[in-house]
C-alpha cells in the first residue's frame, strides 16, 4: 500500500494541498524519528481529529527506535522488532507519511516546505524534529569508503556488510555510542579497537574510576581500548585500510566507525531564519521564534540546554501537545539520568556527579570482588549526582531522591547500600545489621571467613584490625569487608579496639605496607586500578596518596608502568626545584663532583643569559642556578645539554649526588681512588626513583672528608678495602650511619650498594628516608638481607640494574626536545591596557 | 568589540588533573585547572598562604594542593580547606564548543 498519497502538481505556485478540501489545520512534521512521532502520538492522545498531519522522513523507513540500533547491530534484534509505529498506525490515524524525501527548505513567508524531490507543501503549523547529525572529525581520509557514522539503519547495514567479511574495525570514540558500535562489531566477529581521545571512557557520564572498570571489563571481552588516542588520519588507497594516530601508531582496519558525538541538526531552521543557538531556540511550549513553527527533540534548545537523551524528549512532546491543544503545561529543564547496558555491563549516571567543589561530599562504595562501584554526590544533605557501575538496581531510587531534592540527612549512613537496606527500619543502624547476622554468615569472601570465626579470633585477643587480619585472614585480601570487621570489633570490644597502623592517607583504610603488598600480590597496574581494588573512598585520591601510588607502581613494574605526571610533586613534574617566589633552581649533574672548563662555561653562560640572580655550591658539591622562570626551563636545559650535562635530579625522590674527596690521586692520606669510585657509583645509580631523596658519599680515607657517615649510603676507603655504612642523615635529625660490612674490592662495593638501594626501594614507605626505615626494621634485618643472604643480594642487585635500564634517560633532554612542552608555556596572555583601547 | 568572555584556548590544551597559566600584563597570573572529571576552573595563581603558584600543585578531586606548603584550595570557591583559612580569587569560566572562556571583568580585576 502506498502511503505517499500526495504528489506535487505542476504548473502552479500555489501549494497544492490548499486544494485538499480538508478544513482542518495542517500540521507538517519534519522528521519521522522518535521525537517527531512521539509528539504526534501525544497530540493524537489529546485531540485525535484536530489536525491534518503530514510527516516527512529522510530515511526510507517507518518510525523506529533509534536507541535499539545497537541490538540490531549486535544481532540481538531484527529491524522489524525495533519499529515503533508500523504503516498501519499512520493509516489508522490518517497521517500522510512521505519517506526517503527530506525537507530541504522552509519558506516562512508563504508557510510552505519543499522536499528534496521537489514536493512543496503548505502548513499551518510546522514541527521541526530533525534530531542530530553525527559529528565527523575533520581528519584526512574521513570520506574514504568504509568510514561510517553510527546514526541510522543505513549505517548499520554498512557495518553489517563489513562485518560479514570479518577482519579488523576501528571505532573512533569511546562514548556510549562508540562502545555500543564496538560491542556489536565484536559480537559479529570483528577484531575491534576503540580509540578515545580523553583519558577515560564515557567521561561525560562516568568518573575516572567507573571508566577504568568499564575499560577493564571490555578488554576482558577481547576489545582493544586505547585512551588518550588522538587520530591523525584515516589512510587507505581508494578505501579504508587503517587509522594513524598522532603518536605514529597505525591500526589496520577495513571499517572505521566515527562515533565521537552528535550535534543538533539546525541547518534547515537556520536557513529559514529561525533563532538558533546550539539548537533551535524554543519556549516552554516548544514554539520557535516563528509562532507557527515548533521544534522538539535533540534539535531543540530550551533555556540554553540541548538534550541527547530520551526522557527530556518525552517531556518536550507532552508540553508541545498540550500547547497545540490549548492547555498550559510549560516544559521545564529535565534532570537527566542515563541507565544503560554497555556490552552487557550495567552503568547508571544521573545529575551532576562531578560535583561543584565547595560544600560537596562524596560517598563512595567500591566492591572490587563483585566489580561494583557506586558514588553519590551530596550537597546540603541532598543528592545532586550519582554514578553506579555493576549494580544499578538503586539508580531509579537515587534519581527519584535527586529529582525531588529530598533531604537525606537521616539516611546518610546507609544511603550508599541502597533502598532495601536504607528503608529496612531497624536495619538502618549498620551496627545493628551486623550484630543481627548469624554466626555462620560469611564476612570475608576472599578467605571464606565467617562471623563466628572473626568473633572467636577477637575473643582470643585480636583487638585490632591488623590482628584480626593476621589471625583469621578476614579483610586481609581485597579488603572489601574491612568495614564489617571494624564493626564487629566495635560491637565486641566497644572502646577497647586498638588503633591499627596509620593508614596511607584519609582516602584509604590500608597502610602503606598493605598497599605495597597488594600491588604485587594482585598484580595491579595502574592508579585507578589500585584505588578501585583497595576501595579508595575518594574519586581520584589526594596529594599524599597519588605520588606514593605512582612510585609503588613504578618500582613494582619497571619498564611497564606508565608514569603519571599529574601524580608527581611539582619538582619532579618540572624537573627543577620550586623556590619560595615560584621560580626554579636548576642543578646539572657533575659526576662525583668533577667538572671541567666546558661545563663551567656552559653554566656561566646560562647564568648570564637567563639573568639567574644566584649560583651556589650545594652541600653535595654541585652548582645550583637559582631564579629560573618556569617558561625558561626548557631553554636552560637545552643549553646545559649542549655542553654534555644532564639533570642532577636535585629535585627528585631519587639518587641526588655522590659526594667524594680527592682520594689517592692527589691526597697524601688517600688510600683508594675515592673520586673514581664515586663517579662509577653515580654512573650506576643516577636516574633511579626512590621512596625519598637518597645521597651517597665516598671518602678516600678514615678522615672522611666527604662526610660519608651521614649519608644514605657511605663508603670509607681503607688500606684493606672499603667500609660500607648505611642509614645516615644530615637533616633535621642528624644520624650517623650503621656499619653494614667491609668488602675487599670496588666491584663488591658497587654490588652491595645496588642491592641496598633496591631493598630500600622495594620495602620502605614513600617519603621514608633510609634512617627512619632502618630504625624501624633494624640494621640486623638489613645485614641479613644484604650481607648474609648472598643469593638474595644478587637478586636485589639484578632487579636494581634491570630497572635502571629504563630510568637512565635524561628528563631534561626529553623536555628540551619538547616533551610536555605545554607544562612550561602559558596557555594565553592578556594585555588589558591594549584590550581596553580596542574596546 | 571585546565581549564579556575571554577565549583562552581549547579544553584539550590543559592536561587532565593539571593546569595551564595565563599571565595578565601588569597583574596576577591566572591558573586554569582541568579536573579528572573534565571540569574547568580558574583561580588567581597565588596561594593565600605564602603566594605559592597553585598552577604547579597536585590537582585532586576539585581541589589543588599548593606546591610550597601543601595547603588545599577548593577550585570552585578558592577557599583554603580544613584548618587553614584564606581565599584566592575565583575567575568564572565557561566552556563553549570545546573552547575555554574566562570572565573578562574578573580577569581585569585580578590584574588590577
Amino acid at each position: 500500500m502506498d502511503f505517499q498519497d500526495y504528489q506535487p502538481r505542476e504548473g502552479t505556485d500555489e501549494p497544492a494541498d490548499r486544494f485538499s478540501g480538508d478544513p482542518r489545520e495542517h500540521l507538517v512534521v519534519v522528521g519521522n524519528g522518535m521525537a517527531g512521532c512521539r509528539a504526534v502520538e501525544e497530540l493524537l492522545a489529546r485531540d485525535a481529529g484536530r489536525y491534518r498531519i503530514t510527516i516527512f522522513g529522510a530515511e526510507p523507513h517507518v518510525n523506529y527506535n533509534r536507541i535499539m540500533l545497537s541490538p540490531v547491530l549486535a544481532g540481538e534484534k531484527t529491524f522489524d522488532e525495533i519499529i515503533i509505529n508500523g504503516r498501519d498506525w499512520y493509516r489508522d490515524n490518517g497521517i500522510t507519511l512521505i519517506t526517503d524525501d527530506p525537507i530541504v527548505s522552509i519558506d516562512r513567508a508563504s508557510a510552505a516546505v519543499t522536499s528534496r524531490s521537489g514536493r512543496t507543501l503548505g502548513y499551518d503549523r510546522l514541527l521541526i524534529a530533525t534530531g542530530s547529525d553525527p559529528f565527523i572529525i575533520p581528519v584526512p581520509g574521513k570520506d574514504l569508503p568504509g568510514v561510517v557514522s553510527f546514526r541510522d539503519m543505513k549505517d548499520v547495514d554498512t557495518m553489517l556488510a563489513a562485518a560479514a567479511k570479518g577482519g579488523a574495525a576501528v571505532v573512533i570514540g569511546g562514548g556510549l555510542l562508540g562502545l555500543e558500535a564496538a560491542h556489536g562489531l565484536a559480537l559479529r566477529g570483528m577484531n575491534v579497537t576503540v580509540l578515545h581521545l580523553p583519558g577515560s571512557l564515557m567521561e561525560r557520564q562516568l568518573d575516572e574510576a567507573a571508566g577504568w572498570l568499564l575499560k577493564t571489563a571490555l578488554e576482558e571481552r577481547g576489545q582493544t581500548i586505547l585512551t588518550g588516542a588522538d587520530t591523525a588520519e584515516i589512510y587507505g588507497d581508494g578505501k579504508v585500510e587503517g587509522v594513524r594516530l598522532k603518536d605514529g601508531r597505525e591500526i589496520p582496519a577495513s571499517l572505521v566507525v566515527m562515533a565521537v558525538g552528535i550535534r543538533p541538526s539546525v541547518a534547515l531552521a537556520r536557513e529559514a531564519g529561525l533563532e538558533v543557538g546550539r539548537g533551535i531556540k524554543v519556549d516552554d511550549h516548544m514554539v520557535t521564534s516563528d509562532p507557527s513553527i515548533l521544534a522538539v527533540g535533540e534539535c531543540a534548545e530550551h533555556d540554553g540546554n540541548v538534550y541527547g537523551l530520551v526522557a527530556p524528549l518525552w517531556d518536550m512532546c507532552r508540553s508541545f501537545a498540550d500547547g497545540l491543544t490549548g492547555k498550559a503545561n510549560p516544559y521545564r529543564c529535565s534532570a537527566t539520568s542515563t541507565k544503560l547496558k554497555v556490552a552487557g555491563l550495567d552503568v547508571f549516571s544521573a545529575g551532576d556527579f562531578s560535583g561543584v567543589g565547595g560544600g560537596c561530599e562524596d560517598i563512595v562504595l567500591r566492591d572490587a570482588s563483585r566489580g561494583i562501584y557506586k558514588r553519590l554526590v551530596l550537597q546540603d544533605d541532598r543528592i545532586i549526582g550519582a554514578v553506579l557501575y555493576g549494580d544499578t538496581a538503586d539508580g531509579s531510587w537515587y534519581f527519584d531522591l535527586l529529582r525531588k531534592g529530598e533531604c537525606v540527612a537521616d539516611l546518610r549512613d546507609v544511603l550508599i547500600f541502597g533502598q532495601a537496606f536504607a528503608s529496612g527500619g531497624g536495619a538502618a543502624d549498620p551496627k545493628a545489621a551486623v550484630a543481627a547476622l548469624s554466626d555462620d554468615a560469611e564476612i570475608c569472601g576472599c578467605n571464606g571467613v565467617s562471623k563466628g570465626q572473626v568473633l572467636s579470633s577477637i575473643a582470643r585477643g585480636a583487638h585490632s584490625l591488623d590482628a584480626v587480619r593476621v589471625t583469621c585472614k578476614a579483610s586481609a585480601s581485597c579488603g572489601s569487608c574491612t568495614g564489617l570487621v571494624e564493626t564487629l570489633l566495635a560491637i565486641t570490644l566497644g572502646d577497647d579496639v586498638q588503633a591499627g597502623s596509620k593508614t596511607m592517607c584519609k582516602c584509604t583504610t590500608f597502610t602503606h605496607d598493605d598497599v605495597r603488598r597488594e600491588i604485587v600480590a594482585q598484580d595491579m597496574r595502574s592508579i585507578p586500578e589500585v584505588m578501585q581494588k583497595l576501595h579508595w573512598s575518594t574519586p581520584d585520591g589526594c596529594s599524599s596518596c597519588r605520588p606514593a601510588l605512582n612510585y609503588y607502581l613504578l618500582c613494582a613494574l619497571p619498564g611497564e608502568y606508565i608514569d603519571d605526571q599529574q601524580s608527581r610533586f611539582v619538582n619532579e613534574r618540572m624537573h627543577a626545584n620550586i623556590q619560595k617566589d615560584g621560580t626554579y633552581s636548576v642543578v646539572p649533574r657533575m659526576w662525583g663532583g668533577l667538572t671541567n672548563p666546558r661545563e663551567l662555561r656552559a653554566i656561566a653562560d646560562v647564568v648570564e643569559k637567563y639573568n639567574a640572580p644566584m649560583v651556589k655550591v650545594t652541600g653535595g658539591q654541585r652548582l645550583d642556578i637559582f631564579g629560573i622562570r618556569k617558561e625558561d626551563l626548557p631553554a636552560v636545559w637545552a643549553d646545559l645539554n649542549a655542553a654534555g650535562m644532564v639533570s642532577g635530579h636535585a629535585y627528585g625522590k631519587s639518587l641526588r649526588t655522590v659526594k667524594t674527596c680527592v682520594g689517592s690521586e692527589w691526597c697524601r692520606f688517600g688510600t683508594q681512588d675515592s673520586t673514581g669510585l664515586g663517579v662509577r657509583i653515580e654512573r650506576m645509580t643516577w636516574g633511579s626513583w626512590m621512596p625519598h631523596k637518597f645521597k651517597i658519599a665516598v671518602s678516600g680515607c678514615p678522615r672522611n672528608c666527604a662526610e660519608a657517615t651521614i649519608k644514605d649510603f657511605g663508603v670509607v676507603c681503607l688500606d684493606s678495602g672499603y667500609e660500607l655504612s648505611v642509614g645516615g642523615n644530615g637533616g633535621i635529625k642528624v644520624r650517623a650511619t650503621d656499619l653494614l660490612c667491609r668488602v675487599a674490592t670496588e666491584q663488591e662495593a658497587l654490588d652491595y650498594c645496588a642491592a641496598f638501594i633496591q631493598l630500600y626501594r622495594e620495602e620502605a614507605r614513600y617519603l621514608e628516608r633510609t634512617a627512619p626505615w632502618i630504625e624501624r626494621v633494624g640494621i640486623d634485618y638489613v645485614k641479613q638481607r644484604i650481607v648474609e643472604d648472598e643469593i638474595g643480594r644478587e637478586a636485589l642487585r639484578a632487579r636494581f640494574l634491570f630497572s635502571q635500564g629504563f630510568s637512565q634517560d635524561d628528563p631534561w633532554a626529553q623536555r628540551a626536545e619538547g616533551v610536555a612542552r605545554e607544562q612550561h608555556a602559558h596557555m594565553a596572555q592578556f594585555r588589558p591596557a591594549r584590550l581596553e583601547e580596542m574596546a | 568589540m571585546i565581549g564579556e568572555w575571554l577565549d583562552i584556548g581549547w579544553v584539550n590544551e590543559i592536561p587532565v588533573r593539571g593546569s595551564r597559566t595565563v599571565p595578565v600584563e601588569g597583574g596576577e597570573e591566572i591558573a586554569v585547572f582541568r579536573t579528572s572529571d573534565d571540569r574547568i576552573f580558574a583561580l588567581v595563581n597565588r596561594c593565600p598562604h605564602k603566594h605559592g603558584p597553585l598552577s604547579q600543585g597536585i590537582v585532586h578531586g576539585h581541589s589543588v594542593a599548593c606546591p610550597l606548603h601543601n595547603w588545599n584550595i577548593a577550585l570552585a570557591t578558592g577557599e583554603a580547606q580544613g584548618e587553614d583559612k584564606g581565599c584566592t580569587p575565583v575567575i568564572p569560566v565557561k566552556i563553549d564548543g570545546g573552547r575555554v572562556l574566562i570572565c573578562r571583568a574578573s580577569t581585569l580585576k585580578a590584574a588590577a
